[in-house]
């Protein structure tokens, strides 16, 4: 029983509202991911929800009960924290067992419970260390030990991988969504690294500026961003936003690139001359023997070992970025054609930002917003 | 400052030996003239050279000021030990009631603390024979002139504000998220007071408390008109040396070493401590 609900929640230092009207959902044993630029208030939403901070109004549902009332050592919650927050007078041993002494466990269930997390998380060596002589991974791996060592049913992630280099990261990405379903516990992960975020996300709630502004699965935020901020800070390349006015007759609607149609979803009729822009994945274009294709000009190829991205510009000097697997055949140079998968275009109203989506349906990505 | 040349060297030890010598040289010759009799010690041009003698110690542990006209008692030992009992009490009883408001004033904003974190912070601006006066009249007529309780009451003034600003400084530069995480893991309020902030805060506690204690220690103007003889720290009770007789310059000089030396003391043993809290912290690498 640890569904975690947030009601209408809002928070403000002084005068800046930090949250507003939030609500989030999180059902018992998944895993939500708060993604978003720094400053949107993921911190402070995950410290309303420990108990270190006060929300001004709403409320936090924790299985089903309200915790208003309930002061943080009591809500059950485990947490990690950025800063990794580690007491630097005590050992990692010490540090790894205070949510255990707190619980009044006896010695040996607190030495088995604490080399049983720490032999998991591969720091069973150097428990003996205080904070200061444990490298950064180490650090992060303690506190993240600290926050799994009770078994919470609740598990407050506060971008646990954000100090720490690379390959570990990288590591841990693989491993923590094995461990945080073993735990089977309800998790909050926050972070702002969109891979990390695709990764672990059951469902990814996007913040910015105080307000959720849009909560779906992983695959959902990818491929329908509700905004074209979202679109921008999810993928790499980013994808290519280009100003189209879309044309609506008798063939369907389309936008004009290169002097080429792209199709259109029909559903998009009511949109013909309005400002428009089109959001189009990198790697949702390849290039094309047909010379039907869009024809472009490559400017510059960088090769990545996994993947190769290519800059092309159309006609008009408009500037798209191309992604395929590395290996590929691909022309290197010259005017080529490429086609565009028109499933995969996004288009988004130029002054609102917001997307449009094909069904008609776009109360939702204004309610959304 | 790893790859100094021997030039680099040599001169830096020779600074550090004047910086030494300059600071250090009052209390060298304060012992040495301790150790002098009033002829040695007056005797022009001053010479180094002497036979030491202990007999203005043994004066004034016995108590007994003996000069070449007449003889009179003395209770510096007594004094020692009132200047003792004032410092330590005020000190203790600063720590125990200034510590826990610099953790209120630190972590717990509420309306008005800043006003009167600064109202105990002026208590220190006004100028104590300012304050001397009324103090005497309504100490007479509480029965308090001249005992310890009203004089460690009244040392709160020099002690509580000291002690509360510096240790609130150190509380505000302990992370909060660490007691956060403390309280997370299931721990009390007053457990991450004392097993987090306190310790923490130690180094700090350590260096406002020694500082506390060398201001109570050294106060004058207080102990004067307040305490009368028997309750005289040493600071009054080195007036008794000025005599009609003269001034017994080899009885002072014991005096003031007999009487820095418990200071000089904790602040040696502090040190470790003090240095201690340079090295802690760092939460991030």
């Amino acid at each position: 029983m640890s569904r975690i609900e947030i009601k209408n929640l809002a928070k403000s230092f002084k005068e800046d509202a930090v949250l507003s009207g939030i609500d989030l959902d999180v059902p018992q044993g998944s895993t939500l991911v708060l993604f978003g630029p720094s400053g949107a208030g993921k911190t402070v939403l995950l410290r309303c929800i420990a108990g270190a901070i006060e929300p001004d109004s709403g409320d936090v549902l924790l299985g089903g009960a309200s915790v208003s009332d309930v002061l943080p050592e009591h809500r059950g919650i485990g947490m990690a924290f950025q800063n990794f927050a580690l007491f630097p007078h005590m050992s990692a041993y010490d540090n790894i067992a205070s949510p255990l002494t707190a619980r009044k466990k006896t010695g040996d269930q607190i030495r088995k419970g604490v080399d049983a997390v720490a032999r998991l998380l591969k720091i069973d060596h150097v428990l003996d260390h205080t904070p200061k002589a444990l490298s950064n991974g180490q650090k992060q791996r303690t506190a993240l030990a600290r926050a799994l060592v009770s078994e919470p049913k609740v598990l407050l992630l506060d971008d646990p991988l954000r100090n720490v280099d690379a390959k570990l990261r990288f590591e841990m990405r693989l491993e923590l969504p094995r461990l945080l379903s073993d735990q089977g516990a309800t998790v909050i992960y926050v972070t702002q690294d969109y891979r990390e975020a695709m990764a672990l996300g059951d469902r990814i709630a996007v913040l910015d500026g105080g307000h959720i502004i849009q909560n779906g699965t992983p695959e959902e935020i990818y491929r329908k961003p509700a905004t074209i901020n979202i679109a921008k800070l999810f993928g790499d390349p980013t994808i290519n936003l280009l100003d189209v006015v879309p044309v609506s007759d008798a063939s369907g609607v389309h936008a004009m690139l290169s002097d080429r149609r792209i199709q259109l979803d029909p559903g998009l009729a009511g949109y013909a001359g309005k400002e428009c822009v089109l959001g189009l994945r990198p790697e949702a274009l390849s290039f094309t023997d047909a010379s039907d294709g869009v024809p472009v000009t490559i400017e510059a190829e960088t090769p990545f070992n996994e993947k190769s991205v290519t800059l092309v510009t159309t006609l008009r000097k408009r500037e798209i970025l191309l992604s395929r697997p590395s290996g590929t055949p691909a022309p290197q140079s010259g005017t080529v054609h490429i086609t565009i998968d028109p499933s995969d275009a996004v288009l988004f109203d130029r002054e609102t930002g917001l997307r449009i989506d094909p069904n008609g349906n776009n109360q939702a990505a204004e309610r959304a917003a | 400052m790893d790859h100094m040349s021997p030039l680099e060297r040599i001169l830096r030890a020779i600074a550090l030996a004047l910086v030494v010598l300059f600071f250090m040289f009052p209390i060298f010759w304060i012992v040495l003239m301790s150790l002098q009799t009033n002829e040695t010690i007056l005797r022009s041009p001053p010479s180094m050279a002497f036979v030491p003698t202990f007999k203005n110690y043994a004066a004034i542990i016995a108590g007994r000021l003996d000069s070449n006209v007449a003889s009179m008692s003395i209770h510096f030992m007594g004094n020692l030990m009132n200047s003792v009992i004032l410092s330590v009490g005020s000190v203790a009883l600063a720590l125990v009631l200034g510590v826990p408001a610099a953790y209120a004033f630190a972590r717990h904003k509420f309306k008005g603390s800043e006003d009167i974190a600064f109202t105990l912070l002026s208590f220190r601006f006004a100028p104590p024979l300012l304050v001397l006066l009324p103090l005497t009249l309504y100490f007479q007529s509480l029965g308090l002139a001249n005992t310890y309780v009203g004089l460690i009451w009244v040392y709160q003034l020099i002690c509580l504000p000291l002690i509360l600003w510096i240790v609130r400084g150190y509380f505000e530069d302990i992370s909060p998220d660490i007691e956060h995480a403390y309280r997370i893991a299931g721990h009390g309020w007053f457990a991450t007071f004392r097993k987090i902030a306190l310790p923490l805060a130690g180094p700090g506690i350590a260096a406002a408390g020694l500082l506390a204690f060398i201001f109570a220690w050294n106060n004058f103007v207080f102990a004067l008109v307040l305490a009368s003889a028997d309750k005289q720290p040493v600071t009054v009770g080195a007036l008794a040396f000025v005599t009609a007789s003269g001034i017994q310059y080899g009885q002072i000089a014991a005096a003031i070493v007999m009487s820095i030396a418990p200071t000089l003391l904790l602040a040696l043993w502090a040190q470790k401590y003090l240095v201690e809290g340079l090295s802690l912290g760092a939460v991030k690498g």
